[in-house]
Order: structure tokens, then sequence, then C-alpha cells
């Protein structure tokens, strides 16, 4: 079926053929908000008739929702089905999620391309998939009705049936083909959210059975029979920056199941019929290195460099009131933060399988960047698009990683691919992962605050120092203004505590060594600052942290509502056993509210997070199991960073490689959390990385009681 | 040549006898489910059963487990082995998974645990599951999970509602 969606200036519903199938099959097309890319790609003129939608009703009553968005980890794949089944009166236990492969349907209502991050899935899908799910219904009581010979307001949906006059019944997947002829209304009406019977509920995950049964594929399982496609391990350059030279291709070759050996721009490539065989023909290559520009990059300079640009103003990101105002401060509290760099480590190692089909090419990837990728992928090719059929795959976790404005991975396979004129999947060791950069950044942060005799604020001067993450990128021009970068300053800028007169500035530093987001982008440093620093003037001022923290947050209802939550549910006021120590951390991202209550010892010298007591505001909860698992999850992923993560620099390279060295949180170190909700709101707000930014703080708040009035101000602490 | 058995079946292993079970599993026999995570035993996702014991496949060559029985996770069908079906269903029910990639790996160390310790106290999962890496962590729910599991071993009575006398 033919169908045009350029030009599109409202809404646009499109109906698929039914009529092969029998099956129900809805999508629609909304118009691109104001973030737009440039280059977003145009709709192609022709699309297949399925799967480009978001719902398929069969005529045995299945409800299949595609999901647009990355699975890894958050549970899109229950949510979003969820969002549908509530509109759809549909039977839950009939409802199944499939992964959408990539079109321009599919695209981020918000961001204008498909693409999975900023905590974004569940907020920019649902008022979509209500529709969806609510025109689907009505055309299911529209096609009963007129079997019927009834209005359709005398019948109605329930469960996975149209009931009608004289105790009429039809099942969804009687009615399904029927209701497949009907145009698709423009304007349905939503439900009263007071009667969700399933938005709210907590629902157990879609993909669990599959997944402890060992049978969910992840990009790095795509194979085929009886031709496997062959596996590369790319060589890259040991520095950032370099280019290989020569190579010992021949030897290399010489490798039983070795097949090719590709030299591409920044490394070399072996191609062989397995991985063990590409492997080993990996250590037997030889490169002789042009090191690059970089090679003399370390973190140790880095630091030194940051830390003196950190004593200057920077480009002004924010100024309220007088940046002199501190010069007539009783006393001011100065401070250096340093955090370092950053690897991802999603279990999954970095995977794309690439066939080059002519002009045309087909890929299987977790990608969390389908449009970007797929543009990526035409241009190595010098195709179009539309030519490229990105497939999503599940993903082994992501945090950011399989997002990249440069698609570096996906670059790679695919010219491999070409030039090996095989289908052919490339693996990243645990090595390359770790040492392969897109890094979070490394960021100093500066802060003066200025205090009257009285302890109240009356400046905070605040420098922010790293390499920033959308410069240089496509999304540059859309959202770097006047030279800041927000995801530097987020957190800081913004803040929601009433500090008279801050002034905030950034430096951001080319370094040679790429950053990419990772989890909870600046926030995941800015909360650090901005919350020990609280905890610090709380000190001086010899105030309780939570009550300073009212004080400042008095004109915010929802901050005041979630600190009060997490101090009355973690027994604030009450006695700890002696040795144990508490601290609190609060923290807006995402639109959503996060509060952190960590309870601290030290063992060996070392710390301990024995608990933590979380009470979290992201508005309309959809499914308060999934919640629960992002707050566990993003506990465990901040812990590990603000305890043990890091990666330095030293000539040009990575000093980590394995998680022997980039040490991230095990079992034995996972406390015991309490998820406690704030109730209320009408939309959703962000859930996969708020929980995030406020662990460090709040460790490090609850480390200063026992570690003798010590504060710990640079990341990570053990 | 390797001589070996996965999941009950007899197999032979003609190429180089250094590759990792791992690969084998994934690239020669189509058993995907075992993850490659590190290649250095420093994550747990590659985690199968050899003659029971959880070991990592990735540092495990094939020349290692000739004459040897392995079991992957798909060896884990239903009413086959009831310590599996009992982690599985624990899995399910406390709803652990999240991106799921590292779940294989966890539930055949928690099999292993639990085939060995049926009671298994907070340090001994600790001391089992320490090894096997989650990103997403998942660890909370897969140590509720372990002790909803060991609830509900075949064989295992009730708990009784008061504490019974010990046997000597």
């Amino acid at each position: 079926m033919a169908r045009a969606i350029k030009s599109v200036s409202r809404r646009k519903f499109l109906r698929h053929s039914a009529a092969a199938t029998g099956a129900l099959v809805i999508s629609f097309w909304l118009p691109m908000g104001k973030g737009r890319l440039a280059h977003a790609q145009e709709a192609p003129k022709k699309a297949a008739i399925h799967p480009n939608a978001f719902l398929r009703i069969d005529k045995d009553g299945t409800c299949t929702v595609f999901v647009k968005h990355l699975e890894f980890g958050q549970g899109v794949t229950t949510s979003l089905p969820m969002i549908v089944a509530e509109e759809l009166e549909c039977d839950w236990t009939k409802v199944r999620a499939e992964l959408a492969p990539a079109a321009p349907e599919y695209a981020h209502t918000m961001f204008g391309m498909q693409m999975t991050g900023g905590s974004s899935s569940v907020v920019n899908s649902f008022d979509q998939l209500r529709t969806v799910g609510a025109q689907a219904r009505t055309m299911l009581v529209q096609a009963a009705a007129q079997q019927w010979n009834a209005k359709p307001a005398e019948c109605r949906a329930e469960k996975g049936f149209v009931a009608g006059p004289g105790g009429k019944r039809a099942s969804y997947g009687q009615l399904a083909e029927a209701a497949g002829k009907l145009p698709v209304p423009e304007k349905v009406t939503l439900k009263d959210p007071k009667s969700f019977q399933l938005i709210g509920k907590p629902t157990r995950r879609l993909d669990s059975a599959e997944k402890v049964e060992g049978r969910a594929k992840f990009g790095i399982d795509y194979q085929r029979l009886p031709n496997r496609v062959h596996v590369a391990l790319v060589a890259h350059a040991p520095t950032f920056g370099g280019a290989p030279k020569s190579m010992n291709a021949d030897k290399v070759k010489a490798v039983p199941g070795v097949t090719h050996v590709i030299e591409l721009p920044r490394g070399v490539a072996v191609v062989a019929t397995n991985y063990w065989s590409a492997k080993k023909g990996r250590d037997a290559l030889v490169v002789n290195w042009d090191p690059g520009p970089n090679a003399a990059v370390s973190s140790d300079a880095l630091r030194k460099q940051f830390l003196d640009l950190a004593k200057t103003p920077g480009l002004p990101a924010k100024k309220a009131g007088n940046p002199e105002a501190i010069k007539s401060a009783a006393k001011t509290l100065v401070a250096e933060y340093e955090v370092p760099f950053l690897a991802h480590a999603a279990m999954e190692p970095l995977n794309c399988t690439v066939e080059v089909k002519g002009e045309n090419v087909e890929m299987w990837v977790g990608s969390q960047f389908q449009t970007v990728d797929q543009q990526a992928a035409a241009k190595v090719m010098g195709s179009k698009p539309e030519q490229v059929k990105l497939n999503t795959m599940l993903a082994g976790g992501g945090f950011g990683r399989r997002a990249n404005p440069a698609s570096d991975y996906i670059k790679e396979a695919v010219e491999i691919a070409a030039r090996a004129k095989v289908p052919v999947k490339t693996i990243w060791t645990r090595e390359d992962d770790i040492r392969g950069g897109y890094y979070r950044p490394m960021m100093v942060h500066r802060v003066e605050v200025g205090l009257d005799a009285q302890g109240g604020i009356v400046g905070w001067n605040h420098a922010i120092v790293g390499p920033s993450i959308i410069g240089g990128t496509a999304f540059e021009p859309m959202m770097v203004k006047d030279g800041i970068d927000p995801t530097s300053t987020e957190g800081v800028a913004d803040t929601h505590y009433a500090i008279p007169n801050l002034s905030v500035g950034l430096h951001s530093v080319k370094t040679g060594i790429p950053v990419l987001w990772w989890r909870s982008v600046g926030h995941s440093h800015t909360a650090f600052v901005m919350e020990t620093m609280i905890d610090e003037i709380a000190a001086a001022q010899k105030k309780d942290p939570v009550q300073f923290r009212r004080e400042l947050l008095a004109k915010n209802p929802r901050m005041l509502a979630v600190l009060d939550l997490a101090a009355s549910k973690s027994g604030w006021t009450t006695p700890l056993p002696k040795g144990v120590a508490r601290g609190i951390a609060i923290h807006e991202s995402f639109g959503s509210v996060c509060a952190h209550v960590a309870e601290v010892s030290l063992e060996g010298g070392q710390p301990k997070v024995r608990r933590v007591v979380t009470a979290f505001d992201c508005g309309l909860v959809v499914n308060p199991l999934s919640v629960e698992a992002q707050l566990q999850s993003a506990i465990a992923f901040g812990l590990g960073a603000a305890l043990y993560s890091k990666i330095t620099i030293k000539d040009g390279a990575a000093e980590q490689s394995n998680f022997h060295d980039y040490r991230v949180l095990r079992m034995n170190e996972m406390p015991r959390v309490e998820v406690h909700l704030v109730a209320g709101g009408d939309k959703p707000t962000g859930v996969g990385e708020p929980g995030v930014p406020p662990v460090a703080p709040a460790v490090a708040n609850a480390l200063f009681a026992l570690n003798g009035g010590k504060r710990i101000r640079t990341l990570p602490m053990a | 040549m390797a001589k070996f058995v996965i999941n009950e079946e007899r197999v032979e292993f003609n190429a180089a006898p250094d590759t990792p079970l791992l690969w084998a599993l994934r690239d020669w026999f189509d058993l995907p489910g075992t993850k490659f995570g590190c290649g250095m035993a420093l994550c747990g996702a590659c985690t199968v059963h050899v003659n029971g014991v959880a070991t990592r496949a990735c540092v495990t060559p094939v020349s290692a487990v000739e004459g040897k029985s392995v079991t992957t996770i798909e060896a884990f069908k239903p009413g086959r082995y009831p310590v599996a079906d009992a982690v599985k269903a624990a899995w399910i029910e406390k709803d652990v998974v999240q991106c799921g990639y590292c779940q294989p790996g966890q539930i055949m160390s928690a099999t292993a645990l639990l085939a060995k310790n049926p009671k298994p106290t907070d340090a001994d999962i600790d001391a089992a599951m320490s090894g096997n890496i989650c990103r997403c962590g998942t660890y909370q729910r897969v140590r509720e999970a372990i002790k909803a599991a060991a609830a509900n071993l075949p064989g295992r009575a009730p708990a009784p509602a008061k504490s019974a006398p010990k046997k000597a």
C-alpha cells in the first residue's frame, strides 16, 4: 500500500490494508515537534504494509503492540503495551510486544527521530499510544454495532470483548477483520485517568520467560544457518585519534578461519568465520600505528588544566544577580570537585551485524539511535537512508553508549561488511569497550559560596570545566546556545534552590578523548556537587540537612513532598547504630524528583552502603513494579560509579581494560533499597535516569559524619 | 577432537582445542543463551555447569571438558531440572530481569548454589553470586528470587508454623 506522509500539518492517521490477514492494524503519524533535526530523514514514499504500525489485533484475539523504542532493560516492552491496552480495554493476557524496525512512523514525538534516551520512552509515547488504543477500541465497537444493527453508544468494550444490547458479545478477534475495514477515527475520547484499570497497577514484565530461558535474542545473538555470519574484531588504534600505518596482514590471514584483514581509518578489522578465529587473528596482528594528535593526553594533565580554568569565570551559563555579591560575605566556602571519565560498560559488548546487498544494507543491532544510525550507514554506502533496513534487536544495556551521534560502531560495521562482501557481525571485546572512549566526561567544578553573618547565602559562583558532549556533533546547532552545552550545566544552572546571586560559568574543553551521554548525563556530576555543597552549607550553619533543604525549597511543593517522604520513610530523626550514618540528597532530572537517604558504615576503612530509602515523584506512574526496578537499577549503577569506577588516560589511551580495573557494583555491595512513590500527576515524567544523580551525594553526605568531618569532593570515593 | 556432552547429548568438537567453551557453544553448537561479557571470568555472563559445577565458559577451553557433561541454560526445559524450575519460576514471580543479558549466567550460578545448598544465607548468596555482574542492578530481586526458589525447592516440606525441635 502506497501512502504519502509528506507535508503533514496535522495528525494524519493511516490505515493499513487488513484484508490479507484479517487483522486490525493501526498506525498514525504525528507531525514532528519543534526539536526536529534538520537532517531528519524524509518519509519514504512507500512503506511496508506491516509492521509499520503500533498495533495489530489478530483473529485469535492476540493484541500485538509494536514498540518503537529500544528495550534495554527499562521495560518498554511492558510499559508501552500497558498504555495501549488500557485504552483498548483488551485482555492483558493476550497482549504481546514486538520490537518495531526503524521507520519514520516511529519517531520520538518530542525529538522528531527514532531514538531511546532522556528517560522519555513512556513520556513521549503516552498520548500517542493511548490514542492508538482508543482508536482501535472505537473501531471495534463500531464494527460490533454495525453487525448488530445497534448504535455504538449501546455497545461497550471490556476485556477483549464488545458487549451490546440484548446480551450480545463478540471478541476482538472476531471483530478485527470488520474493524480493519473501517476508517480510523481522527478524534477519539480518551479514558478518564481515574478509571484506569491497568495503568498504575504493578504489572510483571512480558519478556521474563524468554529471558530466563535464554531464548531472548540480543544483537550479539543474531545468527543464520547454514551459512553463519562472519565475525569481525577490530584492533582500534591504541591512542584516541591514532591510525594504522602498516601491518602484518599476511601472518594474520594465515590464522585458520581468518578470511579478511581490512584496514580502516582508525583501526584494522580481522574477519573470520567465527569469533575465536577472529580473536586469534587479531592477537597475531602487529600494526605500526600513527599515534595521532592525542598521544600526549593524560588525565593528570587535564586535571591540572581544568582546575586552573575553574578559577576563571568561563562563558556565562546563568547570571541571576550579582556575581560580585560574595565579596561582601562574612564567610566564604570554596570547594573544588572532580569526577572522572566513565565507561558505560553495558553487559552486552557492542556489536552490529551488517549485510550489504548492492546499494542496500540490512542491519541487526540494539541501537538507541535508529534514525541517526540508519543515516550514518547510508552515508558510508553512498545510499539513501531508506535503503538501509535497521532491525532493532534487544540490547544488553546501553546507558547512552548505543546512542552515539557519531555512530562509531555502526559505521565501522558497515564499512567492514561492504569491503568483506559477506554478512559480518562486529563484536567488541570488553577491552575494546572499556578502552573505546565515548565516556562520561571528566569534569571539574569550583564553587564559591558567600554566607552572611547569620549563615544565609548571599551569593554562589560556580565554574564548570570539562569536555562538551554536544559540541562537534550534529546536535550542536540545535542544542548549544551562546557556547553553552546545557548537558554540562543542567542541575546547576536550573537548580530549584532559592540561591541569591547564582552565577554559573562554563569552560568547554576539547581534550581529544571522545565523550558521550552516560545515564543521567550532566546530572551525573552536577547533583554530586550541588547536594554535597548544600550539606556543607547546612553544616556551616549548624542546621539539619533536611531542614536546611526545606528552607531553600519552600516555594517548590513538589520537591518538598519528595524530601519529606524520604525523611519520614528513612526515619531521618531516629538514632542509628554506632558506626552507621545517614546522608540525604535530592535532585530533579528528566522531569522527575528523586531523593535518596543512604545509610553507610565503614568496613576496613571502605564505605559500605547498607540501605537506601528512596522517595520518587515521576508524575503519573504507568507500572510501579518497573519504576521500583529502575530505581534499584539507578542506585546500583550510580553507586558503582560513586564508589569504584574511573577511567584514567595516559599517553592518549585509557589505562583500564576490563572489570578487574574498571570496577562496577557487585551483589555483595548492593544495599537494601526501599522505594516510595509520591502519588499524583496526570502525565508521566522520566524514570530510567533520575535515580542516578542523588546516589553519590547521599553517600558522600553520610560519609562526612564517619570521616571525622572530612568532605568528599572527588569521585570515586573508595 | 574433543568428545563431551552438552545438555545430555554427546558431541564432538573438531575445531581448535583451545577454543573457549563459550564460543564453541555459541558459534558451533548454536546455543547462544550462554553470553559473552568479559572473556576473563570476571562477570559471570558465560556461566554454565560442567559436571554440575558452575564454570565460566569464556576461560574454559574445549579441551578441558573432554569427557565431561556441560549444561547450559537451554537445557532447563520445564520439568527436567526441578531446581531450575523453581529458580525460573521465582525469577518470573519476582520480576527480576531487566535487559536480561546477564540473567542466564545469574540463573546458572543460582541453580548451582541451590543444588548444593538448599537453604542459603545472605552470605552464601553473596559468595555464590558476586561473580555475576548485572549492570542493570537486579541484585536485590536476584536475592529475593533465590530465597523464594529455596522455599519452593522440590521435596521441601512447607515451613512449619513454629520452629520444629532439632533432631540429633
